[in-house]
């Protein structure tokens, strides 16, 4: 999409909404280098959410709109959860259909803009939480990397059902008292990083979304590697703060408890020769075009 | 007005796309270009088709009777004529690879059986709501256990209530004529919806037949996914706040009504795909001697057996009207109250268990008395034309000599 697609004709722009107004005058739209430091003085692609008061899933789709590289040419997916519950009010495309196919859309979706914009960069960004991902949806969530199926997958851990209600999930910890788990999950939190590296991503990312700076380069990381090299895969801790007993002021604390070295969102990271060299070539590149003309004639 | 054209696909009417195959007015494709006669199994009927549809993305996936037909797609792809092809890991995740195809601007096909579109039924529903043009066939298979893969209706059965466009094929020459046809049908603005075309399984699929094609070079024109009444997910066209709150988050009147007036515009979008279907597959229904006491009315290749059935009475004096349903979905109830007011006896032959095209009939037509669900076969039996003949001639009260009792 250019960015003249999301002009307002001047007669009506009185009567649109004051958000679509400040979407064409103030959004980082085609602006290279936006970041996570333009949330504050531009127009956010969320308008709002309607997920728990503190919930760090709010902080980690603002993080995420605010640095993916190329919103206006970029397509979301989405599934059945709490995230589904935001998607309506985000401005890029984005697709619900089922709970659990979002990598079978996307793989769809991405081969679809491939074949009818051939010579244009059309990214495709999953994000479904962790019951999607890894229990009912795991099958396609493999399948499509086994496939080298060139998009991002991003799984928002909360390591539980959040929206219906707290049940045990794949990825909940061993032990964890649950609905579902009266006695405590009875196997580890699974390992979806590793089978992520195993099944062909080429970049593999475990975090938190405590560090906005870190989401920021990690996302764009993640997108721009997926056009070219592979399928990415990044695993944020967004953590249910209602169902583990947490104050909606206590998320960013968990968040930073939990990535402490040992714990089980210890920052961690895999990303094969091919990927690291990929975004080295794109750094050098980036340098070589930041230098000026006489600098380099000299 | 009736399949109207983009002014986009208008434009690209005469050209050629990269195989060299010309874009082509539907109805000169349809009912002028010249025919040429071939003998080819319904499955390469299929290939033949799609040859011609300028079709983006397929997706397959191995079942029994449709696995040839997918695979013969595949050769299409590597010769260059579709835009993507790929095998998927199941019919669940193949009916969601449709689903983000179609999502993204793509005219998209698919083939499916029996067991793999009851895996697969969820996105059934979501593809109406989601008001996704995907063309799926269905070859028609056994869903019982034990396992089976003999040719049987019940998963038809299952596909009605989805709101999907539904046509019945009895020949490999509805197939070829219909998939074309059926495109354009769907991909209408004031329809836009998917279309499952069923036949058979094997007695379509994987017996040859003469079947008049059109010429291999010229093709539909693309699909114009601007037409869609839904947003195209290609971030070609504005973003925008869709709801204020996601619906499913609360339970209120405008959110009951936002659901409930959806579905009711999903099905008439349905009925008003009528406009579009008749001009182009001659009507929902196709009928011979409705002036006759007694009918037969059926779908699928029991047609064909019911019309040879026909033919066998006729040897004994006995005369029988036929009345072949093409579409399903739409239901043609008025189409068919016309047929039948003058039958005294409807006999619905089919190849299913529970008779669920009877169970139809006989809550659209007035008197349904006159309905005589039946013969049945299941499992894969064949329909011989004498059990269609036993079954009217016990029904009248007359002596049969069983086909038991002749031997074989």
């Amino acid at each position: 999409m250019s960015k003249e697609k999301i002009q307002i004709c001047p007669e009506f722009s009185d009567i649109m909404p004051p958000e679509y107004r400040d979407l064409v005058e103030q959004s980082t739209y085609g602006n290279e280098d936006r970041g996570w430091k333009d949330i504050g003085n531009s127009k956010e692609l969320i308008e709002a959410h309607s997920l728990c008061a503190g919930c760090p899933e709010s902080m980690a789709f603002r993080y995420i709109l605010a640095s993916l590289p190329n919103p206006e040419d970029t397509v979301m997916v989405g599934s059945t959860g709490c995230t589904s519950l935001v998607f309506p009010m985000v401005a890029v495309h984005n697709i619900h259909s089922l709970f659990g196919n979002q990598n079978a859309v996307a793989s769809g979706l991405k081969r679809a803009l491939t074949v009818r914009f051939p010579d244009r960069i059309k990214d495709v960004v999953v994000l479904a939480g962790d019951g999607a991902t890894v229990d009912i949806g795991l099958d396609m969530t493999l399948q499509a990397w086994f496939r080298q199926e060139k998009f991002t997958t991003i799984c928002f851990d909360n390591e539980l059902y959040a929206n219906t209600g707290g049940q045990e999930s794949g990825l909940m910890r061993k032990g964890f008292v649950a609905k579902m788990a009266p006695t405590g999950k009875k196997f580890d939190k699974v390992r979806l990083p590793e089978i992520a590296r195993e099944s062909g991503c080429c970049y593999v990312v475990n975090l938190t979304v405590s560090k906005p700076s870190l989401v920021e380069k990690v996302i764009k990381n993640a997108v721009l590697l997926a056009r070219e090299v592979g399928p990415t895969y990044i695993q944020l801790y967004t953590p249910c703060i209602l169902e583990i007993g947490k104050n909606s002021m206590e998320g960013l604390q968990e968040m930073r408890d939990s990535e402490k070295p040992g714990e089980r969102f210890n920052y961690k990271e895999y990303i094969t020769d091919e990927a690291k060299q990929y975004l080295a070539d794109l750094d050098a590149r980036k340098k070589a075009a930041a230098i000026p003309a006489a600098q380099l004639t000299e | 007005m009736a399949n109207e054209l983009s002014e986009t696909q208008k434009s690209q009417i005469g050209k050629q796309n990269k195989k060299g195959q010309t874009y082509t007015d539907p109805n000169h494709l349809f009912f002028k270009a010249p025919r040429t006669a071939a003998f080819y199994t319904g499955s390469e009927v299929i290939k033949e088709a799609i040859r011609r549809a300028n079709v983006d993305v397929m997706v397959a996936y191995p079942i029994t009777p449709q696995s040839e037909a997918a695979a013969l797609i595949g050769e299409l792809y590597a010769e260059g004529y579709i835009g993507d092809y790929l095998r998927g890991e199941s019919e669940f995740a193949v009916m969601g690879q449709c689903a983000g195809a179609a999502f993204g601007g793509a005219r998209v096909f698919t083939t499916t059986a029996g067991p793999g579109t009851m895996r697969a039924m969820e996105n059934f529903p979501m593809w109406v709501g989601s008001r996704l043009p995907i063309q799926m066939i269905v070859t028609c298979r056994g869903i019982n256990s034990p396992l089976s893969i003999q040719p049987d209706t019940l998963e038809m059965y299952f596909l009605l209530g989805t709101g999907m466009l539904m046509w019945h094929a009895e020949t490999a020459q509805d197939f070829f004529d219909w998939m074309l046809m059926g495109f354009i049908v769907s991909e209408q603005p004031d329809v836009h919806l998917p279309l499952a075309l069923c036949c058979d399984g094997f007695f379509v699929t994987h017996t040859k037949d003469t079947v008049m094609l059109t010429p291999p070079d010229m093709c539909l024109p693309s699909y114009d996914p601007y037409r869609s009444p839904v947003v195209c997910m290609d971030m070609e066209s504005p973003p925008v706040r869709m709801m204020r709150d996601p619906f499913i988050m609360k339970s209120n009147y405008i959110s009951y009504m936002t659901h409930a007036s959806w579905q009711e515009e999903t099905r008439a979008a349905c009925e008003r795909s009528r406009k579009h279907t008749i001009p182009l597959i001659g009507g929902l229904i196709e009928t011979e001697n409705v002036d006759a006491e007694i009918l037969i009315v059926a779908s699928g290749t029991a047609v064909s057996q019911g019309r040879e059935a026909i033919r066998l009475m006729e040897d004994e004096g006995l005369r029988v009207g036929l009345v072949k349903i093409k579409s399903l979905r739409p239901f043609p109830f008025e189409e068919l109250r016309e047929a039948t007011k003058n039958a005294k006896h409807i006999f619905v032959p089919e190849f299913n268990v529970i008779g669920w095209l009877a169970t139809e009939l006989k809550a659209a037509l007035p008197d349904n008395h006159r309905i005589i669900a039946g013969p049945h076969v299941a499992g894969g039996m064949t329909m011989p034309a004498e059990v269609i003949v036993e079954e009217i001639q016990k029904t009248l009260g007359k002596r049969v000599a069983t086909l038991a009792a002749r031997g074989s």
